[in-house]
C-alpha cells in the first residue's frame, strides 16, 4: 500500500544492530564490498539488493541481516522491498531459473498456457522450486522482449514466440545444453 | 486563512487544512479507517471520499487540502453508495468473526458497517488463511483481520522506530508481517502496544490472560492480591462512559475487593519507592562521581527491551531499578506476607497496568523472581479490567469508592505523576534536592518536565547545582537524545544532560498501549490533568514524605540502596539481538 508506494528512499537513522549470537558468519567481505558501494548513494537499496542477489542467485537472510546496518535501512524495510517485487528471491532458486514472461504482450500471446505447461512438466507451481533444486520457476513482468512474445527466459537464454507445445523442447534444449558444456 | 463551502456552509480554515478537519470544524463527520490524528495520512482505505462540486469529482478528504473558494459536498447518494463498496469489499477479505473477536463492541470497521446498516455480505468472502502470531505473550496479531490501513506499520516504523512490522507483498496479497514472516518475539518487536492502539478493527490486540485471573480468583487456596498503575486510574472511566482524565481511583479499588482481591495495593507506592532509589542513584552519581552520567530511567519495560536491542551501549547509563509494580510485587511476597503472616506461595500477584509491555516483562529475567517466586503472577491492561469489571456485573459508575491497603498502597503526588510523560524525572527531582539539601521544597513543580512535547530539554538549578535533563516519550523521540550522548562522550565534551528520561508511549503511560481505544494527544492531555490534579490536591507532594515508605525503610530495607534493597528491587541488563533468526 502506500508505505510500499517509494520503497526505496529510506531517511531513517542507522540502528546499531548487534549480531545475532550463534549465527553462522555471512560472507561479510562481499556483503560489506556491496554495502560500500551503495550506501553514500540515498535510495539505492534497490541496487545494491539487485546486486546481492547477482551475488548470491537470491538474497539470503543472514546477507540481508548484515547489509542493513551497513547501509542503514531497516531490515523491516528491506524485506518490504523484496517482497514488493517478484524478480527479488528469499530463497535458493534451482539450478535453471524459468522466467516466463506475463507482460502485457505476452499475456495477451498466451504466456499463461505457457507458464502452466511448464508447471505441469516440471512439477512445481510458479514462485517455487523442484524438489531436487534443478529448475525455478517463476513468472515475471515484461522483460522487454515484446517482439518475440510470448518470451521465456532461462538463465539468461532468452526463447521467443512460443507455443505451449514448445516448452518440451525448451526444457530439453537447456538440459543438452548444460551437458554438453559438462563435458568440455 | 482562506475560505471554502462545504455541505453548504462557509468554513473559514488556515492554509493547507485537510478537507477531513476543515469538515469537522462544521460538524461534520465524514467516515475514516486509515487516517489518525497522530498519524500521517496514508490515503489507503478510500472511505473518507467527497465530491468536489465544481467539477463533480471525488475526492479523498484525509489527504487533500482545502483549496480557497472550493464548494464541497459530502454526503450524497453517490458518496454514501462508494464508501458502501468500499465496507463491502473490506469485508469480502474480512473474516466475520465478531462475536469472537477481541475488538467487537469497540471495533471502527465494525462500527461503521453498523451505521452503513449492512446486513449481508455481498461479496464472496476470500479471507486469505494466514495464521495468527501470539508468540510475544503481550499482543496477538491476526493478519486475516487487517484492513491494510497501515496505522500499525507507520506507528512501529516512524513514530516508535522499532520497525518489527512491515508490509510484505503487495496488492491483494499485502499483509503485516515481521521481516521474512518470523515470529514477532524473535523480532525486534518490544511490545509497546502501540500498533494495537492504533489499530481500527481486531487485527492487533492484547493478549488476554484474565480468564486465568478468574480461575485463580475462584480458587480458595490462592490469596489474590492486585496493584493498579497510575495511568489506569485516569483511564478505566473512558470504558463506562466517563470523561478522559476522571480519577476513579476509589472506584477501582472497590471494584477489584468486588472482585474477590483479597488486597488492594496501589502501584503509585512503588513509584515512590522507585523514587527513594533512583533519586539516590542519581546523587550517588551526580554528586559522589560513583557510576556514569546520565542516568537514565527504566520504569518502562518497551523502553528497557528497546535499548537492550538498538542501544546496548547505554546499559551503563541505565538505573538498575526495577519498574514500580515489579517492586510492589517483591514485596507484596516478602515484606507483607512477613507483616501478615501469609504464606507467600499462596499469594497471587495480579499488575493491573496501562501497558502490554508488562506482560512481557514479569518474566524478562530471573530478578523479576526475587521473592523466590515469581513476584508479579500475571499482568493486566487497563482494558482486560473494564472488561472484568463488567463481566462481574459492577455499576462502576455507582459503586463506593475504598481505600488501598496502606502497607502497599499509600502514595504521594509524585508517585501519581509517574504515569504521564516528565512524571518520573519531576518526582525524582523533588526527592533529589531533597536528598543534597535534606531541605523541604517550597515550590515542588517543575513545568519544564511536563506536556506533549516530543523531547523536553531544560537545565535545572537543584540545589545550586546545573542539572541538565532530557525527557524523551514515544521511541522515535529516543535516537536524538542517545545520540548526543555518545558524540559527547566520543569527542570528550562535557555531557548534554545528567538525567534522562524515556518512556516508550506517546504521552507517556497514560497513551501507553494497553489503555482504552481511541488515544489522541487531546486525550493524553486529559489524562494527565487527571494525574497533575490528584498529585495538586494530595497531602504529601514527594515520594520520602511517605510514612508508609519510611516505615518500609525504616523496619525491612534499612535505606535505599541497601542490599536488601538491591535484591529485591534492583536488576540488570544485558544485551539483546534485534533478530534472533
Amino acid at each position: 500500500m502506500s508505505t510500499n508506494d517509494q520503497p526505496a528512499a529510506p531517511a531513517k537513522p542507522v540502528l546499531a544492530q548487534p549480531a545475532a549470537p550463534g549465527k553462522p558468519a555471512a560472507p561479510s567481505d562481499q556483503t560489506a564490498i556491496i554495502a560500500k558501494r551503495w550506501r553514500a548513494k540515498r535510495g539505492s537499496l534497490i541496487m545494491a539488493l539487485h546486486e546481492v542477489q547477482e551475488t548470491y542467485g537470491y538474497v539470503p537472510r543472514d546477507v540481508a541481516l548484515k547489509l542493513a546496518p551497513q547501509i542503514g535501512v531497516p531490515v523491516a524495510r528491506i524485506y518490504e522491498v523484496l517482497t514488493f517485487y517478484n524478480y527479488f528471491k528469499t530463497s535458493a532458486p534451482g539450478k535453471f531459473v524459468v522466467s516466463v514472461c506475463t507482460g502485457t504482450a505476452c499475456h495477451l500471446k498466451g504466456s499463461g498456457d505457457i507458464l502452466a505447461n511448464f508447471s505441469a512438466q516440471l512439477g512445481c507451481k510458479e514462485g517455487e522450486s523442484t524438489t531436487d533444486k534443478l529448475w525455478h520457476l517463476q513468472g515475471v513482468r515484461c522483460i522487454g522482449c515484446c517482439g518475440i512474445a510470448p518470451a521465456v527466459i532461462v538463465n539468461g537464454k532468452v526463447f521467443g514466440k512460443l507455443k505451449p507445445a514448445d516448452v518440451g523442447d525448451v526444457i530439453d534444449k537447456v538440459l543438452t545444453a548444460d551437458a554438453a558444456a559438462a563435458k568440455v | 486563512m482562506i475560505t471554502a463551502t462545504i455541505n453548504g456552509n462557509v468554513v473559514e480554515i488556515p492554509e493547507g487544512t485537510s478537507i477531513l478537519d476543515a469538515a469537522k470544524r462544521l460538524a461534520i463527520k465524514i467516515p475514516v479507517l486509515c487516517k489518525h490524528p497522530d498519524l500521517d495520512h496514508t490515503a489507503a482505505c478510500g472511505i473518507c471520499v467527497v465530491r468536489n462540486k465544481s467539477n463533480g469529482r471525488m475526492l479523498r478528504a484525509c489527504c487533500t487540502p482545502v483549496e480557497a473558494g472550493m464548494d464541497l459536498l459530502t454526503h450524497d447518494p453517490e458518496i454514501v453508495g462508494v464508501r458502501r463498496t468500499i465496507l463491502e469489499l473490506m469485508m469480502s477479505k474480512h473474516p466475520n468473526e465478531c462475536l469472537t473477536c477481541g475488538r467487537s463492541g469497540d471495533c471502527e470497521l465494525q462500527t461503521l458497517c453498523q451505521d452503513f446498516g449492512i446486513r449481508r455480505e455481498e461479496l464472496p468472502n476470500i479471507t486469505p488463511d494466514l495464521p495468527k502470531d501470539c508468540s510475544t505473550g503481550t499482543i496477538e496479531l491476526d493478519p486475516r483481520k487487517c484492513i491494510s490501513c497501515g496505522r500499525c506499520v507507520q506507528v512501529c516504523q516512524d513514530k516508535q522506530n522499532v520497525w518489527a512490522l512491515s508490509f510484505l507483498d503487495r496488492g491483494i496479497d499485502t499483509r503485516i508481517a515481521t521481516a521474512g514472516d518470523i515470529p514477532l518475539n524473535e523480532s525486534p518487536c518490544v511490545s509497546c502496544g502501540q500498533c494495537s492502539a492504533h489499530c481500527p478493527t481486531g487485527a492487533i490486540v492484547e493478549h488476554d490472560e484474565s480468564g486465568i485471573v478468574w480461575d485463580k480468583l475462584q480458587d480458595p487456596d490462592a490469596i489474590c492480591v492486585v496493584q493498579i498503575a497510575p495511568a489506569v486510574r485516569v483511564a478505566i472511566g473512558e470504558a463506562f462512559g466517563f470523561a478522559p482524565g476522571a480519577n476513579l481511583t476509589g472506584k477501582t479499588y472497590a471494584a477489584l475487593r468486588q472482585m474477590g482481591f483479597k488486597y488492594v495495593f496501589d502501584t503509585n507506592f512503588g513509584a515512590d519507592l522507585t523514587i527513594l532509589e533512583e533519586a539516590s542513584e542519581f546523587v550517588e552519581r551526580f554528586a559522589n562521581g560513583k557510576g556514569e552520567l546520565p542516568l537514565i530511567t527504566s520504569c518502562c519495560p518497551a523502553w528497557v527491551d528497546f535499548m537492550e536491542k538498538y542501544h546496548s551501549d547505554m546499559i551503563g547509563h541505565f538505573s538498575s531499578c526495577k519498574s514500580p509494580h515489579e517492586m510492589v510485587g517483591a514485596l507484596a511476597k516478602t515484606y507483607f506476607c512477613e507483616r501478615n503472616n501469609l504464606d507467600p506461595k499462596k499469594v497471587f500477584m495480579v499488575s493491573i497496568m496501562p501497558c502490554t509491555a508488562k506482560k512481557m516483562e514479569i518474566k524478562r529475567n530471573e530478578d523479576m523472581a526475587s521473592s523466590g517466586m515469581q513476584d508479579v503472577d500475571v499482568s493486566l491492561t487497563t482494558r482486560e479490567l473494564a472488561r472484568m469489571i463488567k463481566q462481574a456485573g459492577i455499576d462502576f459508575a455507582w459503586i463506593p469508592e475504598s481505600q488501598p491497603d496502606h502497607l502497599l498502597g499509600a502514595y504521594s503526588g509524585a508517585g501519581t505523576i509517574f504515569g504521564a510523560t516528565g512524571g518520573v524525572m519531576e518526582a525524582a527531582l523533588r526527592t533529589a534536592v531533597h536528598m543534597v539539601t535534606g531541605e523541604k521544597l517550597g515550590k515542588v513543580e517543575f513545568e519544564a518536565t511536563r506536556g506533549l512535547k516530543g523531547i523536553k530539554e531544560a537545565t535545572l538549578n537543584v540545589a545550586g547545582h546545573e542539572v541538565r535533563i532530557a525527557i524523551a516519550h514515544g521511541l522515535g523521540n529516543v535516537e536524538m537524545v542517545v545520540n548526543k550522548v555518545r558524540e559527547a562522550k566520543a569527542k570528550g565534551e562535557p555531557l548534554p544532560y545528567h538525567f534522562i528520561e524515556v518512556m516508550a508511549c506517546p504521552g507517556g503511560c497514560v497513551g501507553g498501549g494497553g489503555q482504552p481505544y481511541g488515544v489522541t494527544d487531546e486525550v493524553r492531555l486529559a489524562r494527565a490533568k487527571g494525574l497533575y490534579s490528584e498529585d495538586t490536591a494530595g497531602v504529601w507532594r514527594n515520594s520520602h514524605e511517605n510514612p508508609y515508605i519510611q516505615e518500609l525503610y525504616r523496619t525491612y530495607l534499612d535505606k535505599p540502596l541497601s542490599e536488601k534493597s538491591h535484591h529485591l528491587l534492583h536488576t540488570h541488563y544485558k544485551v539483546r539481538p534485534t533478530y534472533q533468526r
